[in-house]
């Protein structure tokens, strides 16, 4: 019984001696050419180590000053410092609070909507001209006018992170369940299921994983306009902690908060995608 | 001889409107007996893939009459099971939930889903892989589990387009072989889209050629070649010389009578 696709033929016959050492070596640099797992690692983990010592070495030389650059070691103490007063703990609290809030509103529309509009055509023609309209508006345009309408508060917060995540997620959303094989809703048909259950029984399940991907995606994005938010108008948070440190010359606490909000970016992908292949380990498209 | 089981007459259907509208299907004709396995062959773009769609009344036509024992086919049901070419099993279901899904929306209850569900993955050879997910299965496998999902809710015909074009050589032998087995035990009208002139020869009662520009339907031979039929049957004189015939019809079919 076919139980077992074909047998694959070996695709290089026998090379043998130098040849085949050129062939491998070329190979390692060829498009598409696989590296060992270690290999990779080695690689990422060398470019990071160069960074830092680049960074560190020229602290330690004194090329730039202090208040252009700090050392890593003044960034690592300072953020200890903050951290040992509670500082750092309440700006996180603030920011991921907002973050939370702002996605999960921006979230909870965007995917009903796009999955009306990627489903029904008179839906995408009353509401996809107008999204794709508006999220051409560059949402740092729209900062004055969230505090002339919710001053500075979390509120101004949520509709920053709304404007910069929801209209981007509804027409990804809508392209994910364009993208479910007509097949599927043509089987759903055939087997006599209303509209309503085809919707929820299989564009929804079946979308499932690429909505999962871009709600990480828009997460990451979320991220940016949250600091945007507390750049401009915020008492707290670890946007307003870069702001009031530009105030007075403390370089060590804004370059410490910016690699901070770039390991938070990517730990919250990170568990993103580990959810979502936990979520979605028997769907091969994920 | 009994009514037919599936009438189609005077069908026709074009695509677009206006200036832009092409007829895709010119007075089709044809009739399937109870049980008869009738299949429709021609080169692409003869409409037969079309056909077979409005039949399973995913798509519209624009006139003529359609109707299966005796009552016109309106929309999509559960009296007509589709195996598409694509694979359409659910990917977040294993095979077992696969047929499952099918026979809830048919309303059967739970104990009733399972057994069958079962029954129907022996019935097509896969009994061992019941808990298995799409993504663990061959293309091969893929396919059983569809054609065992279309049949397990006893619909009166079942429809395939092309079920088995995206499978290799091989493959492809041994789902013709088992399609046959199944068939000729179980007995079942069927239409079944193909431009694999062997599998149509192998498989049909009835083979109806289809030419384009635009589709309809310019000849249909009867397959008397003696059942139960296995692979050897292939290399008898009859079977080739009824392959070669229809052959040359889809050749003669596929000159096109008009420039489009």
């Amino acid at each position: 019984m076919p139980d077992e696709p074909a047998v694959k033929a070996n695709p290089s016959g026998p090379v043998t001696g130098l040849a085949a050492r050129q062939a491998t070596r070329r190979r390692s640099f060829g498009i598409g050419a696989p590296i060992a797992r270690s290999r990779f690692l080695m690689i990422a983990v060398a470019v990071f180590a160069g960074l830092g010592l680049a960074w560190w070495a020229a602290t330690g030389l004194e090329l730039v000053k202090p208040i252009f650059l700090p050392s890593p070691a003044s960034v690592v103490t300072q953020l200890g410092k903050l951290w040992a007063d509670g500082t750092l703990l309440i700006d996180l609290k603030a920011s991921i609070y907002r973050i939370s809030v702002g996605f999960l509103i921006a979230s909870a529309l965007s995917i009903p909507i796009g999955v009306l509009i990627g489903s029904f055509r008179t839906w995408e023609a009353a509401i996809e001209p107008l999204v794709d309209f508006i999220r051409y508006m560059p949402v740092v345009a729209f900062v004055p006018l969230s505090i002339l309408w919710a001053g500075t508060s979390d509120a101004q917060k949520f509709l920053i992170i709304f404007i910069g995540t929801f209209f981007q997620q509804v027409l990804m959303i809508m392209d994910n369940v364009k993208r479910v094989p007509a097949d599927f809703v043509g089987l759903g048909r055939t087997l006599g299921l209303p509209d309503r259950k085809i919707l929820t029984r299989i564009v929804v399940p079946s979308a499932l994983p690429g909505i999962w991907d871009t709600l990480r995606i828009s997460l990451g994005w979320a991220w940016t306009w949250l600091v945007l938010a507390e750049l401009v108008a915020a008492t707290s948070g670890l946007g307003y902690r870069i702001t009031v440190s530009q105030r007075y010359f403390q370089t060590n606490t804004i370059i410490g908060y910016i690699l901070l909000l770039g390991m938070l970016g990517l730990i919250t992908d990170q568990v993103m995608k580990a959810l979502g292949k936990a979520l979605f380990r028997q769907d091969s498209r994920s | 001889m009994n009514s037919p089981k599936l009438r189609i007459k005077g069908l026709h259907k074009s695509f677009g409107t206006g200036a832009r509208r092409t007829e895709v299907l010119r007075d089709i004709n044809l009739d399937l007996a109870d049980n008869e396995f009738v299949s429709l062959v021609g080169t692409s773009g003869c409409g037969k893939s079309t056909l077979l769609s409005i039949v399973a009344g995913l798509q519209d036509f624009d006139s003529g009459d359609l109707d299966i024992d005796g009552s016109p086919i309106l929309k999509p049901g559960l009296d007509r099971g589709v195996v598409f070419q694509s694979y359409t099993l659910l990917p977040w279901l294993t095979a077992q939930q696969n047929i499952e899904f099918a026979l809830k929306a048919a309303g059967h209850d739970r104990a009733a889903c399972r057994r069958i569900a079962l029954e129907h993955l022996d019935l097509v050879k896969l009994p061992r892989s019941a808990n298995l997910y799409p993504s663990e299965l061959s293309g091969g496998m893929k396919q059983r589990v569809a054609i065992a999902r279309a049949l397990s809710y006893r619909p009166k015909m079942l429809l395939m387009d092309e079920p088995f074009g995206a499978l290799d050589a091989l493959t492809r032998h041994q789902m013709q072989e088992l399609l046959t087995q199944i068939w000729e035990e179980h007995r079942l009208t069927v239409l079944f889209v193909t431009h694999d002139v062997e599998e149509a020869v192998y498989l049909s009662d009835r083979i109806a050629v289809m030419g384009i520009g635009p589709g309809r339907i310019m000849r249909t031979f009867d397959v008397d070649i003696e059942r139960p039929r296995r692979e050897e049957v292939m290399e008898s004189a009859a079977f080739m010389d009824l392959q070669r015939n229809v052959h040359k019809a889809i050749r003669e079919a596929s000159r096109r009578p008009e420039m489009a």
